[in-house]
């Protein structure tokens, strides 16, 4: 029997950049910044850091953070594919690194100037033939170059099969945007959205309109693992690991797995709830606020029913009545403002804000917070994690 | 001719010297705030608020006399139908901006957003100055409309005190349109200079496919061992393992499994907006495509629907669906 992931390791310090729509510096400076700042926040020394981990399609090498940070020597080290679906996996990486004792502090981050520089609007072209380009190119003729084409094929068929409208996407949006409206760091701070804004905005790719869609944003997110042990001794209340875990799924394409027997819902997210639930021993009822990756809408909808707080087909009747809402909703969800409302640093802003939820001080903090759900990218081979409070 | 490299970024380092200059010197009003254009304005717009209009009612209002509608602001100072003149000998720096990238092949000017914002309401006698500055110019943006560069300008109205009354920002688009008038001499602009759709980069794992379409079949990969289908194309039977992977010729007949009607963001070289649809073929694979002679809302899941292979006015053949029967 090997090591389960339950309370073998704690996010120990957070740091963020500003988020911005042009950031005017590199993509290194960012990442030096979130993580040396994640680095504080946690009462350690960059020399401290034995570990880093972060994203393929981050442009920063672990080792250039490194040198820039002042790490030194790294026993560790590693970056994880498919986009968004990284997000909690890079602290699965880490996890496994402190748990494991192959490191001791390990760093991940994820930084990018996602408005300034490279948008993931601009779409995918083809300059260079590797597999994933060949993939992309069963789409691109046709125009679909874009996250938001993708992710419409599925939400056409989910809303089809289950009846969802659009105004069970708008609740997300209105949910999570009364959210950002609380939270100074966001780009929608103080702008709440109107059911009219909403549905009076234009379409990007039917069904989904505008404020279906999350922003693009420069800026930058970094966490620090060690063991709950080591945690003891620093200054902040842990963020202990409950459960976490990746998976990709049969016939899993990189956001266009059309090709299965359904495609309204997200196999890969339910083999991570499986695992998840099974190592922490705690269910969708045992969450007291979650943060789901919120590319789109339609995808917290769905991930809703793959994790188990509804039934399939049932997200649409769970989000009504201000469920997702920190104000007394059953499942405060994305208190942020997800990356829909605050901003998109693929999901790793999410993960701060899970720590800042268990730690009790985020500018949207429900009473109860023992336990928080915190899930990554949809359409990807993807992770998720159980935040939960030390023992 | 499209601009080189180089000479985008000259033109884009001349245009950014504009950024943060005033177009002039500040402009005051012709004419101080008065009641014959309040009248003439409310008219015109058919707003009777006596509050512009009824000296009388006015003195009772919060303002204690008659008062100018905010949304006038800019009428005190603006040059009226002179304004056209200049653009081809600049008396300005925002002449001189455009007439630049008119030189440089974007030709056409679309104005886009306009906002205004009132510090205070103006009063009869007050005089109105603008001082317009470049706000902020764009990237190189692609448009529906074409490629072109968003310029912003910024106005600031100031009173006969200098005390700034309120402010307008505006935005144009100034932009290389799409259908260059065509030149007397056809044979310098073959048909090949319109942007083409992305078309499918092909390596060892599908270009078997493709040569299948280009001969005008629509092709679902066979595995030659035991009869598997797969789409999309891979170099392996997963089922039984063999690596000996062969083509069939689909029918063509399907029904939609899901879809999308893309609008944004619009790339150059494709019809927006695209109706994107992806097929169950009768044989049991699915295949993403395009509906062609369909209206976006007549788009149905379950629609019947028949493919075949049409090379489209960029050159680029590709399967494609209509309506069956």
């Amino acid at each position: 029997m090997g090591t389960t992931l339950n309370n073998e390791a704690a996010i120990v310090g957070i740091g963020q950049t500003d988020f911005t729509k042009n950031s005017g510096v590199s993509e290194l400076a960012l990442a030096s910044e979130c993580v040396r700042k994640a680095i504080d926040d946690a009462g350690i020394e960059p020399s401290d850091v034995d570990g880093i981990t972060g994203f393929q399609l981050d442009s920063n090498d672990e080792i250039e953070v490194a040198r820039s940070v002042g790490c030194g020597d790294l026993t560790f080290f590693s970056k994880i594919g498919y986009g968004g679906g990284a997000a909690t996996s890079i602290v699965h990486q880490a996890a496994m690194a402190v748990a494991t004792g192959t490191s001791k502090y390990v760093v991940a981050f994820r930084a990018l100037n996602g408005r300034s520089g490279q948008r993931y609007s601009d779409g995918v072209s083809g300059d260079i033939i590797t597999s994933d380009l060949i993939h992309w190119s069963w789409y691109m003729p046709w125009g679909l170059l874009t996250p938001a084409s993708w992710v419409a094929m599925f939400t056409q068929r989910y809303m089809h099969d289950f009846g969802a409208k659009p105004e069970d996407l708008a609740e997300v949006a209105i949910a999570t945007r009364d959210h950002a409206v609380n939270n100074p760091k966001a780009f929608f701070h103080k702008r709440p959205l109107s059911m009219d804004e909403y549905m009076n905005a234009r379409f990007i790719c039917e069904p989904l309109r505008l404020y279906d869609c999350c922003q693009e944003t420069d800026g930058g997110c970094a966490v620090v693992v060690t063991t709950p042990e080591r945690a003891r001794d620093l200054p902040q209340k842990a963020a202990v690991i409950r459960g976490i875990a990746q998976a990709s799924g049969d016939d899993q394409e990189q956001m266009t797995s059309f090709y299965r027997p359904q495609i309204s819902n997200i196999p890969e997210m339910e083999l991570v709830g499986k695992q998840i639930w099974e190592q922490s021993g705690l269910s969708a009822s045992d969450m007291d606020a979650a943060i789901i990756y919120d590319a789109f809408t339609s995808i917290v909808l769905m991930q809703l029913e793959s994790f188990g707080f509804c039934g399939p087909g049932e997200a649409k009747d769970f989000v009504k009545d201000g469920a997702l809402s920190a104000k007394g909703g059953q499942l405060p969800t994305n208190t942020h403002g997800g990356q829909l409302s605050e901003a998109y640093i693929h999901g790793v802003n999410g993960i701060l804000e899970g720590t800042r939820l268990i730690r009790g001080t985020s500018t949207n903090q429900p009473e109860k917070n023992d336990h928080v759900l915190v899930t990554s990218g949809v359409g990807v081979p993807t992770s998720a994690m159980i935040l939960g409070q030390a023992d | 001719m499209p601009l080189t490299p180089d000479q985008k970024k000259e033109l884009e380092a001349q245009m950014q010297e504009y950024v943060g200059k005033p177009i002039s010197e500040p402009t005051p009003g012709r004419d101080v705030v008065n009641e014959p254009m309040i009248r003439q304005w409310c008219d015109a717009m058919g707003d009777t608020n006596p509050a512009y209009l009824d000296p009388d009612a006015a003195k009772s209002s919060v303002h204690g006399d008659l008062v100018a509608p905010p949304t006038m602001l800019q009428a005190w100072t603006m040059e009226g139908f002179s304004m056209h003149e200049g653009y081809d000998e600049p008396r300005n720096n925002e002449h001189r901006l455009h007439k630049l990238l008119t030189e440089h092949g974007y030709t056409s000017v679309v104005a886009t957003n306009t906002e205004q914002g009132y510090t205070r309401y103006l009063k009869p006698g007050d005089t109105v100055t603008a001082e317009t500055f470049i706000d902020e110019i764009s990237e190189e943006k692609a448009t529906a409309l074409g490629i072109g560069y968003f310029i912003n300008t910024r106005t600031k109205f100031t009173d006969q005190d200098g005390e700034e009354v309120g402010w307008l920002t505006f935005r144009v688009l100034k932009f290389i349109p799409q259908q260059q008038p065509q030149q007397a001499d056809a044979s310098d602009t073959p048909a090949s200079s319109a942007p083409a759709r992305i078309a499918a980069p092909r390596g060892h794992d599908n270009s078997a496919w493709w040569a299948e379409v280009d001969a005008g079949k629509i092709p679902i990969q066979t595995c030659n061992q035991c009869g598997e289908l797969f789409h999309p194309p891979r170099p392996m039977c997963g089922k039984c393992g063999a690596m000996d992977m062969g083509y069939v010729t689909s029918s063509g007949k399907g029904t939609i499994h899901t879809f999308t009607v893309i609008h944004h963001p619009q790339f150059p070289g494709y019809d927006f907006p695209i109706l994107a649809v992806l097929v169950d073929l009768e044989e049991g694979t699915r295949l993403m495509s395009n509906m062609v002679d369909c209206k976006p809302e007549d788009l149905h899941v379950g629609m019947a629907v028949q493919g075949s292979v049409e090379e489209g006015e960029d050159g680029m053949k590709l399967p494609v669906f209509r309506r069956a029967g």
